[in-house]
């Protein structure tokens, strides 16, 4: 993994464009010693690591707005960071460009239940939307593992997931509206508590964008009531295949859990003996199945999955008996990356998505590469939906395995495309799976994208060296080619 | 107009945007034609029409998506669908009707194209929630794809929700893969009589935000319906939590059945209240929920004819005016709060369509952000051309 050149001219500029963010964010918000600046050298995915040139810390719209206009007229890149927890670099520094860190924006602006919106500025946690619900019954229905520290600015810029998904959508399904400021420093409305788009939707295209079409200043989300009850089927199968059929059958059956999630004989044994959820050691294929809703319909439909998952031929069938028990089931699955990293000294976590029906021949044929590279792969996933979590166990000191298990990420997700699946589900492109983009797009796909992004950036100042393996110029991707003979086509009908 | 091109497969589907290109030429795409009276009057020089690719690629019931040619009607989509009970969450509404021709016409894609919905948009999301990717042609005649066919995917940007409700203007699509839901086992609707709007869409607002999953809410009249699906012990369930919710209403109450509840949701879907009058012009208007009947009295209060009726719990307001040459735009847009929201003119006249924006009108920033947008997909304005303004 490689980021772009740093730029000799900006870094000799420093200083004075130190001082231009001084005076746009008085006092501290601008950090250029390198102790302040050390805790944003990396993001989640902190195997990669590099400082910025410069960290400000706004506090207003109108900040971000000169900020932005500042860097676009100086041609000085930035980088957007919410809280830094982004698993595929999206937020990782760049030497040469600004860190814009939206940490201050942590406010709650309004919440509406009759229309059943929160307003929120973009620092405040995923979590901590639902905190501020909860006693009225409601919540933000995304929930991505890293909820208690990730930012809702930055969901946004992931179209983060979480368990819920196959019921209740990614972030994109849960916004209204955003306030953003563009690279020009305009500041644009889209969406607000109403429904739709009056024109293109951009709000659906900012969601999901990796930061680098513009940086958002306010979030409306969606809230919902809570389900008044959950309740949680734990299933342990004699084969992978047998849950997998489990999974195609549920959904097949017209029943759509909360959460459906799957774990392999590995991450299971990991699990238990770190949390001791009571899952059975023996299954080669576990599956939490989570009912939520009206306590009636719960009861009904945990009992058609338990039927199912008989008749798949599950040797553990265990439904949660109260909340605790509920709780206690999910325990280990949400302390599998934990658990896991108590095996190993470092692991690499995964995210492609898949069809269903592609699961098994997909653990089986990991297996073989897990032979061929020599590392250990343990694996979780939101089986409802087909979104995988590999995780790659390695050692980073040994300086040839953190290259193996590189080169082993990079086989999986091949794997993933080439059985109809995608690179990411919700994790994000970032610069993780960056120079994999031409597995699942052709040139003219990343084309058609990178001029969207010249439609917001045209200079490509924000978030540089993210997402696109190959960056060409915006002059360059506008240009039409019209081809000199005329394209006769007379085949084609036509009256 | 230059008469009409159809291509039978992907390759002269590109060939045709190819030759366009070369030779500067506008096209009209279309499915069947259903939607043509919605949006701008266009002149194009060409018709492309794309009801020669049409089929189902791959449908994988246990993977709830279902993969299709561009030109595939809805009605064989919806028939496909309920051989193996399920649906298109979205509840894609037919305006054949409403829009002066016949009902049952359509594409799913055009739908796409429109971003429909129906009422059940408050639950499910619409077009641009269950679109999980495409490949089509851009206007510089390349062929590109954007999405997948998984449920989960962040590869890239999401173009999908790009085109959903970009009324053919980006690009031309060839294939789609769209999410499909289980349908319910069992539908049911509690009616209330005789609130007045404001007590309606607060009564909807409750049971909207109340644990017991409303998925439709309209008011029609004096009649305040709420939708509860699902199967047969949870809809009893809830209908009974919703009635003891909704006792404070006063409003007397009555069930519908499954039977009952479809006609009547399908009414609402299709907008079958206001489709009548054939020259009235009929605006579709998204706002936050409680601020509908604040909308609709301002409205009345300048024409008090007004027909209108509420789904989306209030969010969405269909109003019918009697025709005018600017179908009373700017009391219609002029009737919106603080709090935003927006209104299309659905149904007019022609006249009235070249006279007033169809959309409405962005602040200068956005607008201008949109078109480029528009340019990086169709730089030589080749597709629909004007049809968004």
């Amino acid at each position: 993994m490689q980021m772009p050149p740093l730029d000799p001219a900006i870094l000799a500029r420093r200083s004075e464009i130190v001082a231009a963010l001084r005076a746009v964010v008085p006092g501290e918000g601008v950090i250029d010693d390198l102790d302040g600046m050390r805790p944003y050298e990396c993001d989640g995915l902190s195997a990669y690591r590099q400082m910025p040139l410069v960290v400000v810390l706004p506090e207003t719209v109108a900040q971000i707005s000169a900020i932005l206009r500042y860097c676009q007229d100086n041609k000085v890149k930035v980088v957007p960071r919410g809280a830094g927890t982004s698993l595929s670099g999206g937020s990782m520094p760049v030497g040469d460009a600004i860190l814009l860190g939206l940490g201050k924006f942590n406010r709650v602006l309004e919440i509406d239940y009759a229309n059943r919106c929160a307003r929120v500025q973009p620092g405040v946690t995923n979590l901590g939307i639902s905190k501020a619900v909860e006693h009225e019954g409601f919540y933000y229905a995304p929930d991505p593992s890293s909820q208690i520290a990730c930012s809702i600015g930055g969901n946004v810029a992931e179209n983060s997931g979480g368990v819920h998904c196959l019921k209740y959508g990614l972030t994109t399904n849960n916004l209204l509206g955003i306030e953003m400021v563009l690279m020009t420093g305009e500041v644009v409305r889209l969406g607000g508590k109403h429904l739709d788009s009056e024109g293109y939707d951009l709000l659906g295209l900012m969601t999901g964008s990796e930061g680098l079409l513009g940086v958002v200043t306010e979030v409306t989300v969606r809230l919902l009531r809570k389900p008044s009850t959950a309740r949680a089927v734990l299933l342990g199968f004699p084969t992978e295949s047998g849950a997998a059929d489990c999974v195609a059958a549920v959904i097949a059956s017209g029943i759509i859990p909360g959460g459906m999630e799957m774990m392999d004989k590995d991450a299971v044994k990991c699990a238990e003996a770190y949390v001791g959820a009571g899952y059975p050691l023996d299954a080669e294929g576990l599956l939490i199945v989570e009912l939520d809703g009206p306590s009636i319909e719960v009861d009904y439909l945990v009992e058609r999955v338990a039927e199912i998952a008989r008749e798949r031929g599950a040797t553990t069938v265990r439904v949660s008996q109260d909340e605790q028990e509920r709780v206690l089931f999910w325990a280990g699955r949400k302390a599998a990356f934990p658990a896991v990293g108590q095996i190993t000294p470092d692991y690499m976590c995964l995210d492609g998505s898949v069809p269903r029906g592609r699961l098994v021949e997909v653990l089986a044929e990991m297996r073989q590469m897990s032979k061929k590279h020599g590392l250990r792969v343990v694996n979780v996933f939101h089986a409802g939906d087909g979104n995988l979590h590999p995780l790659i166990l390695f050692d980073a000191n040994d300086p040839g395995e953190l290259h193996r298990a590189e080169a082993f990420g990079a086989d999986i997700l091949r794997l993933c495309v080439r059985v109809g699946g995608v690179l990411t589900g919700e994790h994000g492109v970032g610069i993780e799976k960056r120079d994999l983009m031409g597995e699942q797009f052709t040139e003219i796909d990343l084309d058609q994208q990178m001029r969207v992004k010249c439609a917001f950036d045209p200079d490509h100042l924000l978030n540089p060296g993210k997402v696109f393996p190959k960056l060409r110029r915006c002059a360059e991707l506008g240009r039409v080619v019209v081809h000199q003979n005329k394209i006769p086509f007379p085949d084609i009908p036509r009256f | 107009m230059g008469g009409t091109i159809k291509p039978r497969d992907a390759k002269e589907l590109r060939q045709a945007v190819e030759w366009a290109l070369n030779e500067s030429r506008t096209l009209d795409v279309r499915g069947q034609g259903s939607k043509l009276a919605l949006g701008k009057p266009m002149i194009c020089d060409q018709v492309l029409d794309l009801s020669g690719l049409s089929g189902i690629v791959d449908y994988a019931p246990e993977e709830l998506v279902v993969t299709l040619r561009a030109g595939t009607p809805m009605r064989e989509v919806e028939a496909l669908l309920a051989q193996r009970n399920q649906m298109l969450a979205f509840e894609p509404p037919d305006l054949g009707l409403l829009l002066g021709q016949e009902a049952g016409q359509g594409t799913l894609v055009g739908a796409v194209m429109g971003n429909l919905a129906g009422p059940r948009r408050i639950s499910a999301g619409a077009a641009r929630d269950h679109l999980l990717g495409f490949s089509g042609v851009n206007g510089r005649g390349e062929t590109f794809k954007s999405g997948g066919k998984v449920m989960k995917n962040v590869t890239g940007y999401d173009l999908s929700k790009l085109l959903a409700g970009s009324w053919g203007t980006l690009a031309v699509l060839d294939e789609v893969s769209v999410k499909v839901l289980p349908a319910p086992d069992q539908t049911r609707t509690l009616v209330l009589h005789g609130l007045s709007d404001e007590a309606a869409v607060k009564a909807m607002c409750a049971a909207m935000g109340s644990p017991h999953d409303v998925s439709g809410a309209a008011h029609i009249k004096d009649r305040t319906a709420l939708r509860l699906e699902g199967v047969a012990p949870s809809v009893e369930a809830r209908l009974k939590g919703l009635r003891d919710l909704l006792t404070t209403t006063g409003a007397t109450m009555e069930e519908l059945g499954t039977l009952e509840s479809r006609t009547f949701w399908r009414d609402v879907r299709d907008v079958t209240p206001l489709s009548g009058a054939r020259d009235a012009v009929v605006w579709k208007i998204s706002c936050p929920p409680t601020e509908g009947p604040g909308i609709v009295a301002r409205i009345k209060a300048q024409r008090p004819s007004a027909e209108i009726f509420y789904d989306w719990s209030g969010g969405l307001v269909w109003l019918a005016l009697p025709r005018s040459d600017d179908a009373d735009h700017s009391i219609v847009r002029g009737a919106l709060g603080p709090t935003g929201g927006h209104a299309i003119l659905v149904r007019a006249d022609e006249k009235a369509r070249s006279n007033v924006p169809v959309f409405h009108p962005q602040p200068t920033a956005l607008a201008a952000l949109a078109s480029r947008v528009k340019e990086s997909f169709d730089p030589k304005g080749l597709f629909n051309p004007g049809r968004m303004g």
